[in-house]
């Protein structure tokens, strides 16, 4: 089943409230999804030239302040944010030079996402306790992307939770299944991409990460899905600026879209945007089959 | 929560203070012949709203339904006034079901009889399987519409998607606007008098203005696939 979320705000009231309008979403979806659940924030932007890491630790005795310190003295870095078992760190550095270091002098740490706005956040268990945990509702952001996890295709642990690090700045989840994900998981790491899980859904996401990397826009990289997989999906992906959603041709998995002047907010279903301000009087429509819709933040 | 029996006034349910439990409980606890007058505020999307009823009741749902709104509906009419998510009236055996806004996947499907008017669109599979239902969408509907239809209308104002029809058995469709493709063993019909009479009745029954049967195309089952061909025998 799965449950999925995007949200994404118009207002400067709406940034600031996000993480709470996004925790009432998820918790609303977790009936959909009870194994797991995770998040994607875009928020606090670094300088270009700099870039931000998600690090997850399994052991909840890790010294945050020692990798920081570690960080800074390479590159520069300011201090740790932590946040139950992950913590954001801001290094002077771009990522390639940073996601590779840190995996090679921390291989104990998971690098849940790298880019200048990006923060995943993910771990198994109820949502509900994933939310408080993570103290969801204290968050801030431009835009948000969530999740929570029936689990079908892979094991219930941190790494087989969603949202999934599709480069810098990109995330997808996922509601669905894939048929193809163990020979198109194949084809993708003959082109050099890593996967970590056994995962149909990383298989989406390394697909997106592959496609991006040869060229292709977003858009035409999400177009390259409707050929390429086999499966039911409706996706999400976050980029740096705002999100996009895909549904298979056939659009066995549900999916709402909503707009307000306030907000754009998708979600599986209706009820997790029934919570947000002025539901009742938004614009509200079911995303068509096989089309691609984008929502991006005006660059002013 | 006792409803007014005298059909003017209506008893107001308001579902950030009742649990839809206990919605559902009191409408099926009326009187088999009750007439009474229900108004579900704040549904919010909620699930299962007003399924099983057997009773001529009138319910109005002052907002979004979530999932299987009006679910196995007998006798009672009920209004969505907003959008209803999938599998509205799903298996409905008799009453009406009405949805202002639109209506998601498989809505009416397996429906057995009753009437399902949506004044929106509704998405893919509307009327999936139906087995007698009378469907009247204002709008348009989505791909695989009348999947394995086996008895009852279909009546689409505007426009059909893909595979309308596939594997239809005797279910009569009647589209005014484009059809993006017909389905396996479905084709167009002619439309005779009793069918333009049929289709009259239906958008009248819906509310429909401004359409003229006249401007409607039938489709129907070509027969080719749920009939045993003797001339096949040797196929098998």
């Amino acid at each position: 089943m799965c449950g999925i979320a995007g949200l994404f705000s118009k207002t400067d009231e709406m940034e600031a409230a996000l993480g709470g309008h996004l925790a009432e979403m998820l918790l609303q979806l977790g009936d959909r999804g009870p194994d797991s659940a995770g998040v994607a924030f875009y928020r606090n932007p670094v300088q270009p030239g700099s870039c931000k890491v998600t690090l997850h630790s399994p052991d909840d005795r890790v010294d945050w302040q020692g990798v920081s310190a570690a960080l800074g003295e390479t590159f520069g870095a300011g201090e740790a944010e932590v946040r139950a078992s992950h913590a954001v760190i801001a290094v002077e550095a771009d990522a390639p030079a940073v996601v590779p270091w840190l995996r090679e002098r921390y291989p104990e740490l998971r690098p849940m996402s790298a880019g200048e706005a990006i923060e995943i956040y993910k771990e198994a268990g109820l949502p509900r306790d994933f939310v408080a945990r993570f103290e969801l509702a204290s968050m801030d952001g431009s835009h948000a992307l969530g999740h929570t996890r029936m689990a079908t295709e892979s094991k219930v642990t941190t790494d087989g939770s969603h949202p999934f690090s599709t480069g810098l700045d990109l995330c997808l989840v996922h509601n669905g299944s894939l048929s193809n994900h163990n020979r198109l998981r194949e084809r993708l790491r003959a082109e050099g991409i890593d996967f970590q899980t056994e995962n149909d859904s990383e298989v989406a996401a390394g697909y997106l990460t592959w496609r991006m990397r040869e060229g292709a826009s977003l858009e035409a990289a999400l177009e390259g899905c409707l050929h390429d997989l086999d499966g039911f999906y409706t996706f999400a992906v976050g980029t740096a600026d705002g999100f996009a959603v895909l549904r298979d041709p056939i659009a066995c998995k549900p999916a709402v879209m909503a707009e307000t002047d306030h907000w754009v907010a998708m979600a599986s279903e209706y009820r997790a945007i029934a919570v947000l301000p002025g539901a009742e009087d938004a614009a509200t429509w079911e995303p068509e089959p096989g089309r691609v819709y984008s929502w991006e933040r005006q660059l002013v | 929560m006792a409803a007014l029996e005298s059909g003017l006034e209506a008893a107001e349910i308001d579902l950030t203070v009742t649990p839809l439990r206990e919605l559902n409980a009191a409408l099926h606890a009326v009187a088999a012949d009750s007439t009474a007058r229900y108004r579900v505020l704040n549904p919010r999307g909620a699930h299962a709203l007003a399924v099983g009823l057997d009773a001529p009741l009138q319910v109005e749902i002052e907002g979004h339904a979530g999932y299987y709104c009006a679910g196995m509906n007998k006798q009672a009419t009920v209004r969505v006034h907003g959008n209803a998510g999938v599998g509205l009236a799903e298996n409905i055996m008799s009453g009406t079901v009405v949805v202002e806004g639109n209506a998601s996947q498989s809505a009416a499907a397996t429906g057995r009889g009753g009437l399902v008017v949506v004044r929106g669109s509704a998405a893919a599979r509307c009327g999936i399987s139906m087995k007698g239902v009378d469907v009247v969408v204002h709008g348009s509907v989505g791909h695989m519409s009348a999947f394995m239809a086996q008895k009852g209308r279909l009546v689409v104002c505007g426009d059909a998607g893909e595979a309308l029809g596939d594997s239809i058995y005797e279910a009569r469709l009647y589209v005014r606007g484009s059809v993006a493709g017909l389905g396996s063993d479905c084709i167009e019909k002619e439309m005779r008098d009793e069918h333009r009479f049929e289709l009259a009745e239906l958008l009248d029954a819906a509310g429909v203005k401004g359409a003229e049967p006249s401007e409607f195309r039938r489709y129907g089952s070509a027969r080719r696939l749920y009939n045993f061909d003797v001339d096949n025998a040797g196929e098998y």
